[in-house]
């Protein structure tokens, strides 16, 4: 998954939507652990803004 | 570092738990992962003026941004139905500024003795045979790890810290609503909270929520209802150039919703969970102030009678019980009524709105919308018949 950082408004959006709770938001960081990722795309989707890309 | 409670997260829920468990003597940490509390804002800021008097929170002139006199629904085809703020069940009342609500909430935490981190993620749970013994944290370049007899999850839509607990919040996409808000100027101000239905935000609303100088003009849609990345803009730009074509952007506010039934669970070993984080969001109307400031209340009182009694199993249960009984189900029969209202058109949507517009009703609800429309649009009747 990757982040456009232009974009992202580090709101939790997909933090709390991820079914596999792979994601995690520090203060202005998104960090993806890809060992939990199951590539559901829900993420890309819920993003208010588009800042997200399935990779 | 040890103590008797952590709350993880500032919002209304942490701070009210976090000061309700001190008044009862517990020692008491919250640790924030923003530099400032109630930063940035993720709400549309409207909340009952009815609800913070029960709870017993008083108005400050500081967060008070405008007195709202009632809501107005708007249909697709452009007709409305006025709700004063009783008709409204309570659900407007004033407009505020979160960010000020947040730090006043957490300000109170503080007189009430309560430690505040800032800048410090969690990103674990101690967990050790069974029970929930603490949190792990980077805080300004160092990882920490902070014990407690309690944790209690007031970590927002997010909600990791119940999940890393062992407590499912997960959601399906029904019942998860992304939303973006523009805080706007150059725009007309009103008196009423305005909610636009329909095709204009699919499985949603947009809103126009008016403050002095500005108003938040937002709009959510269902996760489900989703086709491209980056919709929820596309929805939000088009209903602006519509609505406000000269109006002028000074804040962008991004943020997701929840909208489910309750869920089945929001207490562990040692652990529990309150407001957004438990889910206890109205599926509905997407209101949480109210509920995460009445659900932080009973947990902060739980957790002093757990804390007395230096008992962290059996006692946390009382706080499923207190706070199911007290919402348990207003939040499922609106659900409910969420399902079945993201499964209508926008020629059903003119009907309902035309109906409560003709219809002199002293309180919404499902059953008084019901008979409006058996008397005006019979037909439709079987349509909604799910909503009972």
């Amino acid at each position: 998954m990757k982040v456009d950082k232009t974009k992202c408004m580090y709101c939790g959006s997909c933090v709390g939507t991820c079914p596999e709770n792979a994601i995690f938001l520090e203060e202005t960081s998104i960090v993806f652990n890809d060992e939990l990722c199951i590539k559901c795309g829900l993420c890309e989707k819920v993003c208010p803004v588009g800042a997200i890309t399935m990779g | 570092m040890k103590y008797d409670v952590v709350v993880v997260g500032t919002g209304p829920a942490g701070s009210r738990t976090a000061k309700i468990a001190a008044d009862n003597g517990c020692s008491v940490l919250m640790i924030e992962k923003r530099q400032e509390i109630g930063v940035p804002v993720r709400c549309g800021e409207g909340v009952s003026k009815a609800g913070l008097k029960q709870i017993g929170i008083q108005p400050e002139n500081s967060w008070i941004a405008s007195d709202i006199k009632g809501a107005r629904i708007y249909a697709p085809n452009g007709k409305h139905v006025l709700l004063s703020e009783e008709q409204a069940g309570g659900e407007v009342g004033y407009n505020i500024y979160r960010d000020i609500f947040d730090k006043s909430l957490a300000k109170q935490a503080g007189k009430s003795g309560v430690d505040i981190m800032l800048k410090s993620s969690v990103f674990d749970v101690i967990k050790e045979s069974g029970k929930i013994k603490g949190v792990k944290v980077k805080s300004m370049g160092k990882n920490l790890e902070i014990k407690a007899d309690v944790v209690a999850a007031a970590d927002g839509f997010e909600s990791q810290v119940g999940r890393w607990s062992g407590i499912d919040t997960s959601l399906k996409p029904n019942d998860v609503v992304p939303s973006l808000q523009y805080t706007m100027t150059n725009i007309d101000y009103t008196e009423y909270n305005d909610f636009y239905i329909g095709s204009v935000a699919p499985g949603g609303y947009a809103w126009v929520f008016p403050k002095e100088n500005e108003a938040n003009v937002g709009l959510g849609v269902q996760l489900s209802k989703i086709e491209e990345r980056g919709d929820v803009k596309k929805y939000l730009d088009k209903f602006v150039e519509k609505k406000f074509p000269k109006g002028k952007i000074v804040r962008i506010v991004a943020g997701c919703v929840s909208a489910c039934a309750p869920i089945e669970k929001t207490v562990g070993n040692g652990v529990l969970l309150v407001g957004d984080a438990a889910r206890q969001i109205d599926p509905l109307t997407g209101g949480g102030i109210l509920n995460a400031l009445i659900c932080g209340t009973i947990a902060g009182e739980v957790i002093g009678n757990a804390v007395g009694k230096q008992e962290f199993n059996e006692t946390l249960k009382w706080y499923e019980k207190k706070w199911r009984d007290k919402l348990e189900d207003k939040l499922y029969r609106n659900w409910i009524a969420k399902e079945k209202a993201t499964t209508l058109n926008d020629e059903t949507f003119n009907k309902i709105i035309d109906t409560l517009s003709g219809y002199d009703f002293k309180k919404v609800s499902t059953i008084e919308i019901l008979k409006g429309i058996n008397q005006k649009h019979p037909e439709l009747t079987r349509e909604l018949e799910g909503l009972i």
